[in-house]
């Protein structure tokens, strides 16, 4: 076969190589974007919480009755309720309340899961039991059963609500650091560290603590979402903040109301800003978590 | 020498003979006037960041993991390539079986039985034309027991075959695991064993029945003898061996050299990414024969007693 | 078999007695006076202090609570989960009518999200990172910030009030004799729901099913198994799913606690008379009999879930039946 052979011959001159595979993603996320992102989802939340609380809380809570009912226009972006309240006040209010909860409820959540999974990890056989069990009893409660007792031990409210999400959200982010600790107490190098003669507590501040605070971070950062959302369902289901107070939940539970009257704009724009809120604070986690993980050097 | 005369070889080389870049083993033969795969050029970037730049400033740049490797196989050989542990031999493998890592550049090509393959010939060369022996039981679905999966699936793909075609093509399909299994001295109950249950030299003989299941040209085995004292591997690769001298052609991919000497009819010495000499096994009984400084180096890095001259095989 | 049975109930009832501990003592620490609560505030103003102490003796307000719970455990151990006060029947009557009524709701979101969730993950991981991939990942990344009570009102307002295709609420229509109520009324009521929980649940499993698929596709065995011909969906056909299937199945199970929260929710939206809504109505009205008792059925049912998702763990791996603990 002659023409196979004089196919056979590979170009005696490389010229531009044949490409075999391109790689799937040109475009890589890279640090500059990621701490970006991460910088403008804070500053928009902030912004957030600000204007919600300074700026438009007189609004959200002013009723105008020549103003009722109205649709959404830019007079009244969100439109306004049967009381004449701009709903775009009432949202932003709404937002900075449930973000406010959110970082209290959050910031207690994560510090009993770092305690908790301290304890459970260098506390002996014992204490690892216990944290265990207690992991399993809070995780065995459907979770928002859990939330609606202990807000109403608590006497409902605001108090009410971010103990309950406080109390009710450091069971995963405990096993996550339990097991972190774990690795890290049978790693190598700490074993070198304590073979050196290194004390208890150099070895958790020196070795421990820089491995297992990023997991701490990312942790705290991904609790808020969670955190914004069982409040919102909490005082959706009325065992949460005052139906006085522009909250999300109570702006969305009193829409149902008006539902079946064609008044969709009361249940729309709130939960859609809402899940806005959310998506920044996954975002601002995310970001941050592909910042501190190793493994992002070759993406 | 003129470039049509390259290509086309008289079928049985001398150890002096140079063509190529690379000289021949007394079982190389040229079937058919070409190699039975030849590899031109072949280079594999990864997009990654500068390790050594300050962390927000580090820019992206490519790393070539192979740049610019040639290397051919002839029907009826084994070529060793050797190479340190971790340097790239698993990707250099796993494109010539046409699997590229998703975000990797790769570039050359890839010739096989005289045509050039584009990536898609090379994925339905997969198995029929060129398999792979992986290196160890893992690479066995661990759910799975193992006679089924010898058996493994038939080139029907897309096609919706008649249910007795495909009936007798199952057939015909576990015939063949039961010849294999007898050819390598396995019993039939080891069909029925899951990958956890077999033993290191059942294991071995279970993944090149796998290999050989759909008769191909080419076996690429990626350190098929991992932990195996020398003369064991030696003895593990008898069948490989076997499998050349019927005229297939293996390419033995490994770090260890003394046994690349016994059992290969030429070796490849792979370092930073591609491949710096490429000769017969007779080349190594002298370092004058050899023209890399490494591969010198190599030479004299050798225990001389593990190092039998002339091995013929 | 034997010993695996025996722990496990003895786990169960230890769960159930801290649960019961633990729900008693939160709803008796509350700040907020069952009397009060349900009388309303007016009403208990004008009361004669005769009155309210009778009243506060039939809430069992003036009884320390050691005392009540002592009580109720030993009832509950003979049957008796006490009285309804809201609802003016035995809890274990209250519950078991109600129970069909989410238990049903549960199971369709529970096998539809599933499913769903399923086919979405390894579609998604079979295309990676191309357009089908980034509609999956951004439905579940939508979705996972959403509560499942606006994707409710949201449907509500879509189906029910401008299509009109679905009622508002109640899970038969209202006014209809409960004998005259048809398998497609209760459907009909059923459907939206049923379908607010799916699309909330189809998130969760997705994702992770499209993680695990992509590992598998990455693994030695898919590798090995695609170097020998087998294309994508051939290899995870053969090798992948199984070893996908039943991480998923046990996730479902596992994950039956958030269900019930979804249920929860959902129920409120659409005045569905299930669990969820009767713990609502009970944890306002201070109706503490009932739930505790929702709160030990829920829990209940977690408990199964998650049991049966470990003996499903068990049943697969051949190397875990085999006694060879050991993953390579």
């Amino acid at each position: 076969m002659p023409s196979a052979i004089s196919r056979t011959a590979p170009p005696a001159v490389a010229a531009a190589p044949a490409v075999l595979h391109q790689p799937q993603r040109r475009r890589v996320a890279n640090r500059q974007a990621l701490l970006a992102s991460l910088v403008c989802a804070v500053v928009l939340l902030a912004i957030v919480v600000v204007a919600g609380r300074f700026v438009l809380y007189d609004v959200a809570v002013a009723t105008d009755f020549s103003q009722k009912n109205l649709a959404p226009s830019l007079q009244h972006l969100f439109g306004t309720d049967w009381m004449g309240r701009d709903m775009f006040a009432r949202t932003v209010a709404g937002l900075s309340l449930s973000i406010l909860v959110g970082l209290l409820a959050a910031a207690v959540s994560s510090v009993l899961a770092l305690v908790l999974a301290s304890i459970a990890a260098l506390g002996g056989r014992r204490a690892d039991a216990v944290v265990t069990w207690l992991v399993d009893l809070f995780m065995g409660i459907p979770h928002i059963v859990l939330l609606i007792l202990i807000s109403y031990a608590c006497g409902k409210g605001f108090w009410g609500v971010t103990i309950a999400v406080a109390v009710t959200h450091w069971p995963n982010l405990t096993r996550v650091l339990r097991a972190e600790i774990m690795q890290c107490r049978e790693s190598l190098f700490v074993g070198h560290a304590r073979k050196l003669g290194q004390g208890s507590i150099a070895i958790a501040v020196r070795h421990m603590l820089p491995f297992v605070f990023p997991q701490y971070l990312v942790g705290l950062i991904l609790l808020f979402p969670h955190a914004i959302m069982h409040e919102a369902a909490i005082t959706f289901l009325g065992f949460g903040l005052p139906v006085d107070v522009p909250a999300i939940g109570v702006i969305l539970s009193e829409s149902m109301a008006y539902l079946s009257a064609g008044m969709w704009w009361l249940a729309a724009f709130p939960g859609l800003a809402l899940i806005a809120t959310v998506m920044l604070f996954d975002l601002a986690g995310s970001s941050l978590r592909k910042l501190i993980d190793p493994h992002s050097t070759q993406e | 020498m003129v470039r049509e005369e390259q290509s086309i070889h008289s079928p049985v080389h001398t150890g002096e003979a140079v063509h190529h870049g690379h000289s021949h083993g007394a079982s190389s033969q040229h079937a058919g006037g070409h190699h039975l795969l030849q590899v031109e050029h072949l280079s594999i970037g990864f997009r990654m960041y500068e390790p050594d730049a300050a962390f927000f400033s580090a820019q992206q740049r490519s790393y070539q993991v192979i740049s610019d490797l040639s290397i051919s196989v002839h029907a009826g050989e084994i070529v060793a390539v050797v190479g340190a542990s971790g340097s790239g031999k698993t990707l250099l493998a796993d494109s010539i079986m046409g699997l590229f890592e998703p975000n990797a550049e790769v570039t050359g090509s890839i010739w096989f039985d005289g045509v050039e393959q584009t990536p898609e010939s090379l994925a339905s060369l997969r198995g029929s034309g060129i398999s792979l022996v992986p290196q160890s039981v893992d690479h066995l679905n661990p759910l799975l027991r193992v006679g089924k999966q010898v058996e493994g699936v038939g080139r029907t793909r897309g096609r919706r075959a008649e249910s007795d075609v495909r009936e007798a093509a199952s057939e015909a399909r576990s015939a063949r695991v039961q010849e294999l299994f007898e050819r390598y001295g396995l019993s039939p109950e080891v069909a029925k064993l899951y990958p956890h249950e077999l033993s290191g030299g059942m294991a071995r003989r279970v993944l090149l029945c796998c290999a050989l299941m759909d008769n191909p040209r080419l076996i690429v085995a990626d350190e098929p003898t991992p932990g195996l004292d020398l003369d064991l591997a030696v003895r593990a690769l008898d069948d490989f061996r076997a499998f050349a001298n019927e005229g297939g052609g293996v390419m033995l991919i490994t770090h260890d050299i003394e046994l690349a000497l016994r059992v290969a009819d030429r070796v490849a010495v792979f370092k930073d990414g591609t491949i710096i000499e490429e000769t017969s096994v007779e080349a190594f009984n002298s370092p004058d024969t050899l023209k890399h400084p490494f591969a010198k180096a190599l030479w004299h890095a050798l225990p001389e007693h593990g190092f039998r001259s002339g091995a013929a095989c | 078999m034997a010993s695996f049975v025996v722990r496990h109930i003895i786990r169960l009832m230890l769960l159930l007695f801290a649960v019961s501990i633990v729900v008693f003592f939160l709803v008796s620490v509350s700040p907020i006076d069952p009397v009060q609560a349900n009388v309303g505030q007016s009403a208990y103003l004008n009361m004669s202090e005769e009155k309210r102490a009778a009243l506060a003796q039939y809430w069992g307000a003036n009884t320390p609570i050691w005392e009540r719970y002592i009580n109720w455990a030993h009832d509950f151990i003979h049957g008796d989960m006490g009285t309804s006060l809201r609802y003016n029947a035995p809890v274990s009557q209250v519950i078991a009518q109600r129970a069909t009524n989410t238990l049903l709701l549960m199971a369709v979101a529970w096998v539809v999200s599933g499913l769903l969730g399923f086919c979405l993950g390894i579609l998604a991981a079979l295309k990676r990172g191309t357009w089908v991939d980034k509609v999956v990942k951004t439905y579940c990344f939508v979705l996972a910030a959403t509560p499942a009570f606006w994707i409710g009102l949201v449907f509500l307002i879509v189906f029910a009030v401008w299509l009109g295709w679905f009622p508002i609420g109640f899970s038969v229509p209202i006014g209809k004799a409960a004998a005259d109520v048809t398998v497609f009324d209760a459907l009909h009521h059923l459907a939206l729901p049923a379908l607010t929980l799916s699309v909330v649940g189809v998130a969760n499993i997705a994702m992770h099913t499209r993680e695990k698929a992509i590992d598998v596709l990455e693994s030695d065995y898919i590798r090995f198994a695609r170097a020998r011909g087998y294309s994508p969906w051939q290899a995870l056909r053969t090798h992948g799913l199984r070893n996908l299937a039943l991480p998923a199945i046990t996730l479902q199970f596992a994950s039956i606690s958030e269900i019930f929260g979804g249920s929860v929710l959902v129920e409120q939206v659409f005045s569905y008379p299930g669990l969820g809504q009767a713990a609502v109505t009970a944890g306002l009205g201070s109706d503490v009999a009932l739930l505790v008792g929702i709160a030990i059925f829920s829990a209940a049912l977690v408990f199964a879930g998650n049991l049966i998702a470990n003996i499903l763990y068990g049943v697969v791996d051949p190397r875990i039946r085999a006694g060879v603990g050991s993953y390579a």
